[in-house]
């Protein structure tokens, strides 16, 4: 029953270890911001599943123990890292930030340029107080 | 050799974390140092999950949940302000 679980552990952790090691070296080597943020995310995410998943079958088969506290880990992760490497990607772009030479059409110029309130890079502080008479 | 297993794992997920560093450090933009800030907090994450199974104890389990939650606040934080220099808006 205890070899059954190591094996399976061990299976899982080295894909998950192996796939984030493939994620760093993608964020190392790609060119720009945009390309770079396909490698941090999805593929950490990947990686990170694969090891969670391996250490909740790990607790579930050697002692039957069903970690909620792990599902909701497993669930959080899944859930906030595209969310943040998108909020990341909109502030690049509209902060201008440089473009890889292999690019070949940019179609958010052509949205940006209709609807040019999106565009401004601050939004100013007003710092007027409100005197109330 | 179940240990041995872990341990190579937990030495290929501390080069992971060298290479991100690398990128925190050298990174031409500032998205690039929160991209590979957020991808340090999910390795750690991964890593503390091979911990956990190394010393064979439940006790890790909310910190990793912790470290999840912190991160990702982190990052929106940073984002908003590098998108638009504040982080809380103040509209009425």
């Amino acid at each position: 029953m205890n070899g059954i679980a190591e094996i399976i552990t061990a299976f899982f952790i080295l894909v998950g270890t192996t796939i984030s090691l493939l994620a760093a070296i993608g964020l190392v080597r790609l060119p720009d911001v945009y390309t770079r943020s396909h490698a941090a995310s999805k593929s950490s995410t990947l990686g990170v599943l694969c090891v969670l998943i391996g250490t909740l079958l790990y607790f579930l088969i050697s002692d039957g123990y069903f970690s909620i506290r792990l599902i909701l880990g497993i669930f959080f992760v899944f859930l906030t890292a595209p969310v943040a490497a998108h909020v990341i990607c909109r502030a690049a772009y509209r902060n201008q930030a440089p473009v890889a030479d292999t690019m070949v059409e940019d179609e958010l110029k052509e949205y940006y340029e209709l609807n040019p309130e999106y565009k401004k890079k601050s939004i100013v502080v007003e710092e007027t107080v409100q005197v109330d008479e | 050799m179940f240990k041995s297993i872990l341990f190579i794992s937990l030495c290929i997920l501390a080069l992971t974390i060298l290479l991100n560093l690398y990128r925190v450090i050298k990174g031409p933009t500032s998205s690039d140092r929160i991209q590979a800030l957020d991808s340090i907090g999910i390795n750690i994450i991964a890593s503390i999950g091979i911990f956990s199974i190394l010393f064979h104890t439940r006790a890790f389990f909310d910190l990793m949940l912790l470290i999840g939650i912190l991160s990702f606040i982190g990052t929106i934080a940073f984002a908003r302000f590098i998108e638009r220099s504040v982080v809380i808006e103040r509209n009425r």
